[in-house]
């Protein structure tokens, strides 16, 4: 089968700069073309953070570097950055030009390393995966590399975990996805290395992951790697929740099995859910009214063109705890072949009364034919990427951006995780509705 | 002069056409005298941040063309600004009264096995698939890094599917390690069109070719009343439109960094006379090209007629501004003959130029003509410029200097730069359609945009005070150009 993209929704193996830039205080160095570090950043960025976009030290190999090698050029861009870039943490990604001829980048980093430098690399030349896949070499370029330095004796903090949740800038909500699910998990008693964003303490957080007493993965597969390598590490046992908690009833159920997972307090994991759930159905409840009465129609089957973690997290949440009901749903992401299946077996089991039919296709553009010919009168709601709107328009469609590129809206910390999170999606998605009347 | 050549495939980078450069720290008057005399010498920098690239360029030609496919040959990253571009298509069929589509681009997806069994398989199922999905009149073919280290033999297979297919199947290279000067990516792109897609010329038409961007139509008016019809060519553009080019009467560059090539090219292969003055900016600018059109065309009295008319409206709007903006200082950003223009336009205000970065300098342009030279106009009718750098977008020059000049305004032609000047307090204006301030009334609608920017410090007032800085403290108290250097590597390819 052929595997070319129309629509491409997600980067190449050096998009995970995005990664490091997401870390307090971190900057990326390129080993890389002159134009990757803005392309990325056009798909992925929205606002350069503090050491991104067009802040990027990078070695803009040119012709010179492909004929006799570039890495005498890295080394005066590393040795640059370490002067002008005022970070805390460095880390070299190379491209597909240094990845193909074969710069020996482990050697040049080395010398810093050795230095006792703050820097790591890693090899992302674009061809060797996505920035799904990449993301999770980084993060463990950078912890096998940096962060074990600092590693002080086996003792575990009881109550401290590292979360591995969305890919950020991959996830536009990244930032605020990330402060709900530290939110909620402090809410039941834990310590949380969020590791990116504005709720992280930056590298002097990441300096303690070797001491958690468990790691938490909430993706389908992106960062489950990390966790294995972790526990073969450092001998921390992980807990995997295979997608996003979007509302009450699937938040509660991953703080259960987070809860049971480390053995937490029984009085204050339950007191938390009972305030937090108690709240959201007041919400609910408070607009079940809407929802039933509101005669001049609201969505009544959505399909989906998100990442597998998106994908199912709002499948579960849209059909059970908002009664509309899933058309096809079409997952994006690359998923790895070995997945799939765990996948397929959520979609399967997505309500006790009934299954949803899924594809894995990375070429959006096919997608987007299939649904055009998928007739059917009901009012329609697409929670998809940019590319959707003429698609959504044409077969009379709400359409809610959540997926890259999203273009057409502008995200700060607005977040669709947790419980907080499922009511924004209430409010994004019935705003939507209510807006294309006169 | 560069003689256009259509037989290769590929276009000569800039550097190696025309002898441009990406580093240079001086004067602009030193830049334009070592350009004129032949001694214009390349630096490079021992520490660079991210550029752009040539195939970020072409396609910025290449994806706004109607009836056109584009295929990019490339690991799926380099298809990161095919929404970027699809953004600014669509806000343009708005302006243009056109239906709401979506531009078909596809990525070929390049792995890693395909970095050692070749991927042209990939491309020709790849363009096969794209032609049944659209049935478009042309497909482009944009190359990148990794196809071309591999060696793919992407011409053949353009070649090969042309005869398939029966639509031109046409590769444009623009990898972006060829060139170190982004803008060769218009070239190639051009090269493509002209090579493949212009046709001979049966008969001349009243025509007159405006190489540009997706800018406001603003020639209509100078050249209706004239008798002629101004065609905005590339974005927009059909392929039967394009196909017409040779047949027009003149080419117009709305910014010679753009259009040189398919300006020379035009001229030189079929004839199309090229509008060689620099672009109309600035009152002395405006007089000056439109003169020179007035000759093209053979209109020279409705010109001469026009310009008194002009200058009787706008020179005294101009003088109140003047009163105004005299002896504000300001810093510059831009791509480079839209930066020159822009020096022009500012001292024509009154304004003081304390400085540019200015992208990359072509010391000639393809036509070969030292009359091209906006810079050097700019620097003969207003005078000498300090600080002039050349600098492709190394965000680190420009902050170290901005805080040493400390101007009362920024300009910025490009994205990605207006936020130093903001964070450290300077009110900053980004100007998007380049079509704004050119000719008379440019001058005028330029002035306001500056009053008004000048007069909006709340903004970068706040955000000075709440920014952090990534530049360390040693580095804003260096010499901004410490890290360029004229011995590094600058062989030409």
């Amino acid at each position: 089968m052929s595997k070319f993209i129309e629509q491409p929704r997600y980067s190449c193996a050096l998009g995970a700069q995005q990664s490091v830039i997401a870390i307090k205080r971190a900057a990326p160095i390129l080993h890389s073309g002159p134009g990757c570090g803005d392309k990325i950043n056009r798909l992925l960025g929205q606002g350069e953070g503090y050491a991104g976009g067009n802040t990027v030290p990078c070695t803009n190999v040119s012709e010179f570097e492909i004929v006799f090698g570039g890495e005498a050029k890295l080394g005066n861009v590393i040795e640059g950055a370490f002067k002008v870039i005022d970070a805390d943490l460095y880390v070299v990604l190379t491209g597909c030009t240094s990845d193909i001829i074969g710069d020996d980048i482990a050697q040049v980093t080395s010398t810093y390393q050795e230095q006792d430098k703050p820097i790591a690399y890693v090899e992302t030349g674009g061809f060797k995966s996505n920035n799904y896949v990449s993301h999770e070499t980084v993060v463990k370029g950078i912890i096998d590399q940096y962060v074990d330095k600092f590693k002080v004796g086996s003792n575990k903090i009881t109550g401290l975990v590292n979360v591995f949740a969305t890919i950020p800038y991959q996830d536009a909500f990244w930032n605020g996805n990330l402060e709900e699910i530290k939110r909620i998990l402090e809410g039941i008693g834990l310590r949380v290395n969020i590791l990116f964003g504005a709720e992280s303490q930056g590298i002097e957080e990441w300096k303690t992951i070797p001491q958690a007493q468990f790691n938490i993965v909430v993706n389908a597969w992106a960062g489950l790697g990390i966790a294995k390598h972790l526990e073969s590490k450092y001998g921390t046992p992980y807990t995997h929740f295979p997608y996003l908690p979007i509302g009450g009833l699937e938040t509660t159920k991953f703080l259960r099995q987070v809860a049971s997972f480390g053995g937490l307090d029984s009085v204050t994991v339950d007191a938390f859910i009972k305030k937090e759930e108690e709240k959201f159905y007041m919400h609910i409840e408070r607009m079940a009214d809407f929802m039933l009465e509101f005669r001049y129609g609201l969505p009544r089957r959505f399909y989906t063109l998100l990442d597998a973690s998106y994908a199912i997290g709002f499948s579960k949440y849209l059909l059970n705890e908002l009664g509309i009901l899933p058309a096809k749903q079409f997952i994006i992401d690359d998923t790895p072949l070995e997945i799939q299946a765990e996948i397929q077996e959520q979609f399967k089991t997505i309500s006790p009364f009934r299954s949803a039919e899924i594809s894995f296709n990375i070429d959006a553009g096919a997608i987007q034919e299939e649904i055009r010919k998928d007739g059917s009168k009901n009012r329609a709601l697409i929670i998809g990427s940019a590319w959707e709107r003429d698609l959504a328009k044409d077969i009379g469609a709400d359409l809610l951006i959540v997926s890259v590129p999203v273009a057409y809206r502008l995200i700060l910390n607005c977040g669709y995780v947790g419980y907080n999170g499922g009511l924004r999606v209430i409010e994004d998605i019935y705003g939507k509705s209510l807006d294309i009347y006169r | 002069m560069s003689k256009i050549n259509l037989n290769p495939a590929e276009v000569q980078t800039r550097e190696s056409r025309l002898g441009s450069i990406t580093g240079f720290n001086g004067t602009a008057g030193e830049l334009v005298g070592c350009s004129h005399a032949g001694t214009l010498k390349e630096s490079d920098r021992s520490f660079s941040q991210c550029m752009g690239c040539s195939s970020g360029n072409a396609f910025c030609q290449l994806s706004m063309i109607q009836d056109a496919v584009v295929v990019n040959h490339a690991p799926v990253g380099c298809a990161g600004d095919f929404f970027t571009f699809n953004f600014v298509y669509r806000v343009g069929q708005m302006e243009r009264n056109l239906p709401s589509v979506i531009g078909r681009y596809f990525n070929t997806n390049i792995e890693e096995q395909d970095t050692i069994f070749g991927a042209t398989q990939k491309l020709a199922s790849t363009i096969r698939e794209a032609y049944e999905r659209v049935h478009p009149n042309v497909i482009f073919i944009t190359t990148s890094c990794a196809s071309g280290i591999i060696g793919d033999d992407v011409e053949g297979v353009a070649t090969d599917l042309t005869e398939e297919l029966g639509i031109p199947i046409i590769s444009c290279f623009c990898e972006g390690f060829k060139s170190k000067i982004w803008t060769t990516g218009f070239d190639a792109a051009y090269h493509s069109i002209v090579r493949k897609l212009v046709k001979p010329p049966v008969k001349k038409s009243n025509k007159i070719n405006i190489v540009n961007f997706w800018g406001s139509r603003i020639f209509d008016e100078l050249l209706n009343p004239l008798g002629y019809e101004a065609d905005y060519i590339i974005p927009f553009s059909t392929t039967a439109q394009l196909a017409h080019i040779s047949e027009a009467v003149a080419t117009i560059q709305i910014c010679p960094t753009l259009g040189t090539y398919i300006g020379a090219a035009l001229e030189q292969v079929y004839g199309v006379p090229e509008i060689k003055s620099p672009p109309a900016y600035g009152i002395a600018g405006t007089d000056q090209w439109l003169r020179e059109l007035g000759k093209v065309l053979d209109r020279q009295a409705e010109i001469e007629e026009l310009i008194v008319k002009e200058h009787a409206r706008v020179l005294p709007k101009l003088q109140e501004y003047r009163e105004k903006l005299q002896g504000k200082k300001a810093y510059l950003t831009a791509g480079a003959a839209h930066g020159h223009a822009l020096i022009a336009l500012l001292r024509e205000l009154g304004m003081e130029v304390q400085g540019a970065a200015i992208f990359h300098h072509d010391p000639i342009y393809d036509n070969g003509t030292a009359t091209s030279d906006a810079l050097a106009h700019a620097v003969k009718t207003y005078g000498d410029v300090p600080n002039y750098n050349v600098c492709n977008k190394q965000a680190y020059e420009l902050v170290n200097v901005l805080n040493k000049i400390q101007p009362d305004i920024m300009i910025a032609r490009h994205g990605g730069m207006t936020l130093w000047g903001a964070k450290l307090g300077i009110p900053t204006l980004l100007v998007g359609d380049e079509q704004l301030s050119f000719g008379y009334q440019g001058v005028l609608n330029y002035a306001e945009r500056i009053l008004e920017t000048l007069d909006n410090k709340e903004f970068v007032i706040n955000l000075a005070k709440h920014s952090t800085m990534p530049y360390t403290k040693w580095w804003l108290e260096q010499d901004p150009f410490s890290f360029l250097r004229s011995d590094l590597n600058v062989k030409v390819y």
